[in-house]
């Protein structure tokens, strides 16, 4: 009979995950950081070129002249809102979707644990980050590299620096089947050897946080000037070699936002993907004065898999994209 | 031939790369949160066995092989090709060696074994799991051991050489499992 009825996670796992669903809660409690919900339903596309958003035909009641909706990649938007409307410190758990990532540690629907502290820059974001994995996964050494201390240590190259032709002879050196890329898309050329040199070199028995990112992986954060060079206010944590969390130190100059979005849709253009569109309400918000904080994305469903040590996102959910 | 995206892609599926026939083995999806998707993929090439990794940008197209396993009867040989018949179509296509050497040692005419064609072209020929074979040589063996141990060669008709326990005569017809290349038992006539 055909199995496919049944949950991919065991039951054990089930609880599991559910018990370090508590815990985070709790952590946020004792922290008087506030839970929040915001629709999973969103009225503008995502804008990052390299996130593609779920949409929906809605018509019923309150719909959009479009009478599309789209599924949210992240609940960024919805609670930079809150912030300017002054929430204060907010936290939310809830359903991200991003088309088309499915493997062994993505499923197009996942669990998102987002948090935005007021006050906070991102390297003290990035403390609150460790003590909440050390919380679920134990205490570990924490290491900081910017990203170009990490490139320099794992790939041997000067990332702000290298040409496209040094970043192509590095990947051939370690081995890395060349993807047929364009060789003026040196954003990819980086991707490629951050996911395959670097990132498996990174959390080896620590939280290893990779701070500091080229302007152009900049997103949503601050640009600020470091020894001559112009570095993005972001940073992510890995763990055994696994992308856990992704945070900033969040851009609050709505001029400065609305031109990170024309640039954004200019990329998409280029590249033949679907229009995105402003989202003309985080603009507003952010006119009227976003607060000076930061805030983090952390993948859930990473975090029990490390917590659980599994091999693969199924076995620490329920029902994955193939059994919905 | 139809194409192929990245998101299509999982164990088994048939590409053509550099003009040569694979089916991938595995494949993974990479992809920094705010970054450029990839999928790294084992290939293994349907012509030489050869297994390589390749790397795609997510969303990339590759053309389908036209690739397919059929069971097909081995018919006879005339010296340069072996032929084999699709039995329902009574279609026959001939071989070279390249694709039947390693099935060779283990089938006879009529048997039926499954034939992988590539645009109609037989790339391999794998034998059935167990084939009847009568031994044609072997040493006589130690009057009463019946236990099996140590064992001796034994060479078929096909030209195969297995080990047998040391009580199977000359002239018998045995099983054998040609994925390991192991007596598995007597065959009563």
């Amino acid at each position: 009979m055909d199995a496919s009825w049944r949950p991919t996670a065991s039951l054990e796992n089930l609880q599991r995950r559910a018990a370090i669903l508590a815990a985070v809660r709790r952590f946020f409690a004792e922290r008087e950081v506030l839970e929040v919900e915001t629709p999973v339903l969103i009225g503008a596309a995502a804008a990052d070129p390299n996130l593609d958003s779920l949409s929906l035909a809605y018509t019923g009641p309150g719909a959009p002249a479009s009478g599309r909706l789209w599924l949210q990649t992240s609940p960024e938007f919805a609670m930079k809102r809150l912030l300017a409307a002054g929430s204060g410190c907010i936290y939310q758990i809830c359903r991200a979707f991003r088309v088309d990532e499915r493997g062994r540690r993505h499923n197009p629907e996942f669990t998102m644990i987002e948090w935005y502290r007021l006050g906070f820059d991102h390297r003290r974001l990035m403390d609150e980050v460790a003590t909440l994995a050390a919380m679920v996964l134990g205490p570990r050494p924490v290491e900081v590299f910017s990203y170009r201390e990490a490139f320099q240590r794992f790939a041997g190259l000067d990332p702000f620096h290298c040409s496209v032709a040094e970043l192509i002879a590095c990947a051939g050196s370690h081995n890395i089947p060349l993807p047929a890329l364009s060789a003026d898309d040196r954003d990819a050329w980086l991707d490629l050897l951050l996911s395959e040199v670097v990132t498996p070199r990174l959390g080896r028995g620590t939280y290893s946080f990779v701070c500091d990112f080229p302007p152009s992986q900049a997103a949503l954060a601050r640009l600020r000037q470091e020894e001559g060079l112009e570095v993005a206010e972001r940073f992510e944590l890995f763990v055994e070699g696994l992308e856990l969390a992704n945070g900033y130190h969040e851009l609050t100059d709505p001029a400065e936002q609305r031109a990170r979005f024309e640039q954004e849709r200019a990329r998409r253009a280029a590249a033949g993907q679907p229009e995105s569109s402003v989202d003309e309400r985080l603009l507003a918000a952010l006119a009227v004065g976003l607060p000076d904080c930061a805030g983090v994305a952390l993948g859930f469903d990473r975090l029990v898999m490390l917590a659980l040590g599994a091999e693969r996102i199924d076995e620490v959910m329920a029902f994955p994209i193939e059994r919905c | 031939m139809a194409t192929y995206s990245t998101n299509e892609f999982k164990s088994g599926l048939k590409i053509m790369l550099d003009g040569d026939p694979y089916a991938i083995v595995e494949n993974e999806f990479v992809k920094p949160g705010k970054g450029q998707a990839f999928n790294r993929v084992r290939v293994r090439n349907l012509k030489t066995g050869r297994v390589i990794d390749r790397t795609f940008k997510s969303g990339d197209t590759v053309e389908g092989a036209d690739v397919v396993e059929v069971e097909m009867q081995y018919l006879y040989n005339d010296g340069d090709q072996w032929y084999f018949m699709n039995p329902t179509s009574y279609e026959q296509v001939g071989a070279d060696k390249t694709a039947v050497e390693e099935a060779l040692q283990w089938i006879k005419e009529q048997d039926v074994c499954t034939v992988v064609l590539y645009n109609g072209q037989p790339l391999s020929v794998t034998p059935p799991n167990f084939v009847n074979l009568k031994i044609v040589q072997t040493d006589p063996g130690v009057r009463g051991d019946t236990s099996g141990g140590g064992g001796k060669p034994a060479t078929l008709e096909t030209g195969a050489v297995v080990r047998v326990p040391l009580f199977v005569p000359e002239g018998e017809m045995i099983r054998v499992d040609t994925r390991t290349g192991e007596y598995v038992s007597r065959v009563k006539e």
